[in-house]
């Protein structure tokens, strides 16, 4: 399948510091990717790099087939910027009407692009007097205009209560299924890690990691850990039996162990019989696989 | 052009309800029936119609109020888009820059149209209202407003260069103030002095008819004054009117707006959100 979104050894630079070093990644139709990074990574940088409102020094972009920004290329890319922001003084459906005649399509759809995003009572009042998670919706309703091939959010569930950003992945998966590409960021680590096909990691301007979540979850090799809890009366065996461990509090052992040694201390712990009270096993989260591949460049 | 309508909607409704139209149209009708109630008294043997005499005394409103109405309708136009972070959706959609800066021309110039026909047109009424015989000006009071409007997008082109240039508002009004300032009260006190000085010398005979045609202001004074037969009852600098042939003034009044939303479109295509 041809690639909605191709880029190859990106590097962009502000002044003297380096935004981006040789990024190269590649986005495959119906596809959804996140984009994790620190404030500063380059998230945000790369996004507007797609869009073509940022150029860059050098390297290879190719979206949909055209050059960022060009006008074939901006026909098929919805944006949704972090805070997005309207004129205050137009109502939700005038600002609505306005973009769909922009992207050349019937104004007279803004009402069912309103209520799809659960806008339609406030179609008729000013944005001056949206809530933040409103404007938000707008911002998102605004994405949905014709048939994006790409679509380009940049945070795009801040500000979204809890119900709110389960509709918005919702509309998200309506919308890969009709094969729409999507690169998103966000600081929500949890959403993204069930929602999202593919994770790439940026830190000061490089991709340090790329893949599903249990790629880098092998790749990251980072430690499992099991929390024992001794029956009562048994502290003290249990603590001698495993040294590695660290007591914490209600007679919790703590114990740090790499996947491969996993199961042979699971048997262990099993061979112990009555005095163990409770066993939990806890893998790596997504925050610890970010914070160790966002950490590996000395930051 | 459906974009360049779109645009111009959106845009025209914003300056009603932030209260532009009302504005522009108000301060153009209160100064065109103050000047048309004070022209009143020197009127008797100079030998034109009353609304002549109106029209010329509000061609030196005009070359005053209309590039200030201009400026300050379109130094926000690009710095405040920018200020609300409105700019970089907008610039991704498949809509042009050029297309952007001319559908806001679009409404500013339909507002600006409105506010000057309306004002004139109260003056114009008082005339008539007094002396039936005013209707053999309204030639004169119809090139007035085209004209008006030509100068107007001169410096409705200016607002939206400066507007990209400063890319914050308050730098765009401070600009647009200097221009103003420069542009329709210096420039004409500079070549004053330089009358002066010259004392009917080169100056005035070889220079002064170019730089009255190089500036938009005096270009659309000198216009109006040597088209309408009320020349007598201009004074000043008005008399240098009947060195300049009629085409060349009008040339100018109609090159201005065309190199000002030039740059204006060079000056947008550098902002980078």
């Amino acid at each position: 399948m041809t690639p909605t979104l191709t880029i190859s050894r990106l590097t962009k630079r502000f002044q003297s510091v380096e935004a981006l070093q040789d990024v190269s990644l590649c986005l495959e139709p119906g596809k959804r990717a996140a984009l994790l990074g620190h404030n500063g990574a380059g998230k945000s940088t790369i996004m507007k790099i797609v869009l073509g409102l940022v150029p860059f020094e050098s390297g290879d972009v190719s979206v949909c087939g055209a050059r960022p920004g060009s006008s074939e290329a901006r026909a098929k890319v919805a944006y949704l910027p972090e805070n997005v922001a309207f004129h205050p003084a137009l109502t939700g459906e005038e600002q609505l009407r306005h973009y769909l005649s922009l992207r050349g399509e019937r104004p007279s759809q803004a009402m069912e692009l309103l209520a799809r995003v659960g806008l339609s009572h406030a179609a008729q009042r000013r944005i001056g007097t949206y809530s933040k998670g409103m404007r938000q919706r707008v911002g998102l309703a605004q994405t949905l205009i014709g048939h994006p091939r790409l679509l380009v959010l940049d945070e795009p569930t801040s500000g979204l209560d809890p119900v709110s950003r389960r509709d918005f992945y919702e509309l998200l998966d309506g919308l890969a299924a009709d094969g729409t590409a999507i690169l998103l960021s966000s600081h929500v680590l949890t959403e993204v890690e069930a929602r999202t096909d593919r994770i790439l990691i940026l830190s000061g301007g490089k991709l340090v990691a790329e893949g599903t979540l249990a790629d880098l979850r092998t790749r990251a090799a980072l430690p499992t850990v099991l929390l024992v809890r001794s029956a009562v009366g048994h502290e003290a065996a249990l603590a001698a039996a495993f040294p590695q461990g660290i007591p914490g509090k209600d007679d919790v052992l703590r114990i740090a162990c790499v996947q491969s040694e996993k199961l042979a201390l699971l048997a262990g712990i099993a061979a112990l019989g009555q005095q163990v009270a409770d066993l939990d096993v806890i893998p790596p989260s997504l925050e610890d696989i970010y914070s160790h591949f966002s950490r590996r460049d000395g930051q | 052009m459906n974009r360049i309508l779109a645009t111009a909607i959106s845009e025209f409704r914003i300056a009603f309800r932030n209260r532009w139209v009302s504005i522009a149209t108000g301060m153009m009708v209160l100064f065109a029936l103050v000047l048309a109630a004070a022209g009143s008294a020197p009127t008797g043997d100079v030998g034109v119609d009353r609304l002549s005499v109106t029209v010329a005394s509000l061609t030196s409103l005009a070359v005053y109020l209309v590039p200030l109405l201009a400026l300050l309708m379109s130094f926000d136009a690009v710095a405040g888009e920018v200020e609300r972070g409105t700019l970089p959706l907008l610039l991704t959609y498949p809509v042009s820059r050029l297309q952007i800066l001319l559908g806001k021309l679009l409404a500013h110039l339909a507002i600006l149209a409105l506010a000057v026909a309306l004002g004139y047109g109260a003056a114009a009424l008082v005339a008539v209202w007094s002396d039936p015989g005013a209707v053999a000006g309204l030639a004169s009071l119809w090139r007035l407003i085209w004209s008006s409007v030509l100068l107007g997008a001169t410096f409705l082109g200016a607002g939206y260069t400066l507007s990209s240039l400063a890319r914050r508002p308050s730098g765009a009004a401070g600009l647009a103030v200097a221009v103003w300032l420069v542009a329709v009260v210096l420039y004409d006190l500079a070549l004053l002095a330089l009358i002066v000085s010259d004392g009917g010398g080169a100056f005035t005979t070889q220079a002064l008819p170019i730089a009255l045609l190089a500036n938009p202001a005096d270009a659309f004074r000198v216009f109006n004054l040597s088209a309408a037969a009320a020349v007598a009852a201009a004074g000043g600098i008005g008399g240098a009117a009947y060195s300049i042939p009629i085409w060349q003034s009008a040339a100018s009044l109609l090159l201005w707006p065309l190199a000002s939303v030039a740059v204006a479109t060079a000056a947008f295509r550098k902002v980078t959100p």
